[in-house]
């Protein structure tokens, strides 16, 4: 009896999560991704000796950053900044990077 | 290739103004859009005048107020004096933010700003209007805590080179003009202050160019300071290894007063000390202009700002950002942070001017590279995200650290850095 409401409460709560996580508003995500540009280039279009994410593969890119994310992959300084990012926005943000013009 | 980014780059901020920007905003250059003045052209000022062209559909005017002819990088200013960079290497013409961005570039200082009538008031006269102003000032020295500096003609002798520009020059021909044997003190003040690590990254170059050039010579450090403030075991392993018999470090030295006349620093609690060339980094504080028009309400030093917006907590419609701010936690005065300030400031003032509301949770990182050679280098590194409850940027748990040890890979990425940001401020 009072299951039903808690179920529809803990339902609808988890519909808005996923909705917060997949549709994050595009201002901030980019917000977001350019505080990658000091390295990356503005919108991800780097000079030279750094890499290019500007229409970059998504999956690849979240692969790598959660890869740095857990150590399996070896850097000098991206395992350190990746953990300052949840997965949810590492995701966005490479969403944004892969949606830029190479 | 440079001018098909930038078309490309028109072309993303047109479909982003289709967001939402009002059409009264959205027309290129139109003289009636908002007006935004930004002075100081410095990382944390030009970034923000590039940005919020940029992310207003170019709807926006940006004047840009700076009085130097062009930008030159503190970041790498300390391989000027070591003798691997020149002067060119690290200066960046403004003209990409002219050509490239519309911004309207004034090669002028302010001398006043009234809040009240919404201008700043020019040196050489005049006025300009704004809707909403960003102060990037960066720092200017406390010198009325040494006495000895105000004597004429002992700040022309007793260099900070703590801004990258002349003194940088007149350092380097400081030393190398001192005879093989002497001694280079260089004396470092209480943080917070400008680039943490740099005092100690400029021990390195200096003590570089003594191995080669006068390898009989020492570089003294008197840091006010209990301990080296950043990076400190890797600092103190280049000096032990790299620099051994050329480095001494000494901390809990208090500067109180310089005798120009007699190359002497006259400490606090400790005994006088005479070298053949002084470099004194004063305390500094926000910039005069902030300073003046009453923005500096931390200790009088520095400008408290609201984290979400960069506008002061002591004057509306102005926002300050850069070296001039009262930090956050293990936030550091430094080039890239100042850079992040800039885009952070330039969405928010972009939202606030098109009636829309700023990110309420900025995330950003700073990246920060001292080189101990030439080519060897450590890096530091941090995120810093909005607490909404501290209402302040705190460092995200976990994340950021320093080099496990210098490696010349992180020289080449230092550089590759440098290309990057300056790139990404004024280009």
């Amino acid at each position: 009896m009072t299951k039903i409401p808690f179920l529809i409460a803990a339902l609808f709560c988890a519909v808005s999560s996923v909705n917060a996580q997949t549709t994050p508003d595009p201002l901030q995500v980019r917000s977001w991704a350019a505080s990658c540009s000091n390295c990356h280039g503005t919108n991800g279009r780097a000079e030279s000796g750094s890499e290019s994410l500007a229409g970059a593969n998504k999956d690849d890119m979240i692969k790598k950053m959660l890869d740095f994310k857990a150590g399996r992959k070896p850097a000098t300084i991206m395992h350190q900044l990746a953990k300052g990012y949840s997965d949810d926005q590492i995701k966005a943000i490479a969403g944004y990077f892969a949606a830029q013009k190479k | 290739m440079k001018r098909r980014q930038f078309i490309q780059t028109a072309s993303t901020a047109s479909a982003l103004g289709a967001l939402g920007l009002t059409s009264g905003c959205a027309s290129i250059g139109g003289a009636n859009g908002p007006k935004v003045v930004v002075v100081g052209g410095g990382y944390g000022g030009a970034t923000a005048a590039k940005y919020v062209r940029m992310w207003s559909d170019y709807g926006i005017q940006v004047t840009l107020i700076e009085p130097n002819a062009s930008f030159i990088s503190c970041p790498i200013s300390n391989l000027v004096i070591g003798g691997s960079k020149t002067m060119a290497d690290i200066t960046t013409s403004y003209d990409n933010l002219v050509k490239r961005h519309g911004v309207n570039l004034i090669k002028d200082y302010v001398t006043q700003v009234d809040p009240d009538k919404r201008v700043v008031k020019l040196a050489s006269g005049g006025e300009v209007p704004y809707d909403r102003l960003i102060l990037s000032p960066g720092v200017d020295f406390m010198m009325e805590n040494l006495p000895g500096l105000q004597k004429p003609g002992a700040q022309d002798k007793v260099l900070h080179a703590w801004k990258a520009g002349a003194q940088t020059v007149a350092l380097r021909k400081q030393l190398e003009a001192m005879p093989d044997g002497g001694v280079y003190a260089l004396a470092i003040p209480l943080a917070p202050y400008r680039c943490p690590p740099g005092p100690y990254e400029r021990a390195c170059q200096v003590a570089e160019y003594f191995s080669k050039a006068k390898p009989k010579s020492k570089v003294l450090i008197l840091d006010a300071n209990d301990d080296v403030t950043s990076k400190g075991p890797l600092f103190k392993k280049a000096w032990a290894e790299r620099y051994k018999g050329i480095v001494e470090y000494r901390g809990k030295h208090g500067l109180s007063d310089v005798d120009a006349a007699t190359n002497t620093l006259k400490f606090e609690f400790n005994s006088d000390v005479k070298a053949n060339v002084l470099n004194v980094i004063p305390p500094m504080r926000a910039g005069d202009i902030a300073v003046k028009s009453g923005l500096a309400t931390a200790n009088k030093r520095w400008c408290e700002v609201d984290f979400l917006t960069f506008e002061s907590k002591a004057a509306k419609n102005v926002h300050v950002l850069g070296d001039s701010i009262q930090i956050a936690p293990a936030m550091p005065k430094s080039g890239h942070m100042a850079n992040q300030h800039g885009k952070t400031c330039a969405a928010a003032v972009v939202a606030l001017l098109t009636g829309k509301e700023p990110n309420k949770l900025p995330i950003y990182n700073n990246t920060c590279y001292s080189f101990v050679s030439s080519e060897d280098v450590v890096h530091v590194a941090s995120v810093h995200a909005y607490d909404a409850d501290k209402k302040t940027m705190l460092t995200v748990p976990g994340s950021g650290g320093v080099s496990a040890a210098a490696n010349e890979l992180e020289g080449r990425y230092a550089m590759a850095w440098a290309r990057n940001i300056w790139a990404d401020t004024l280009a």
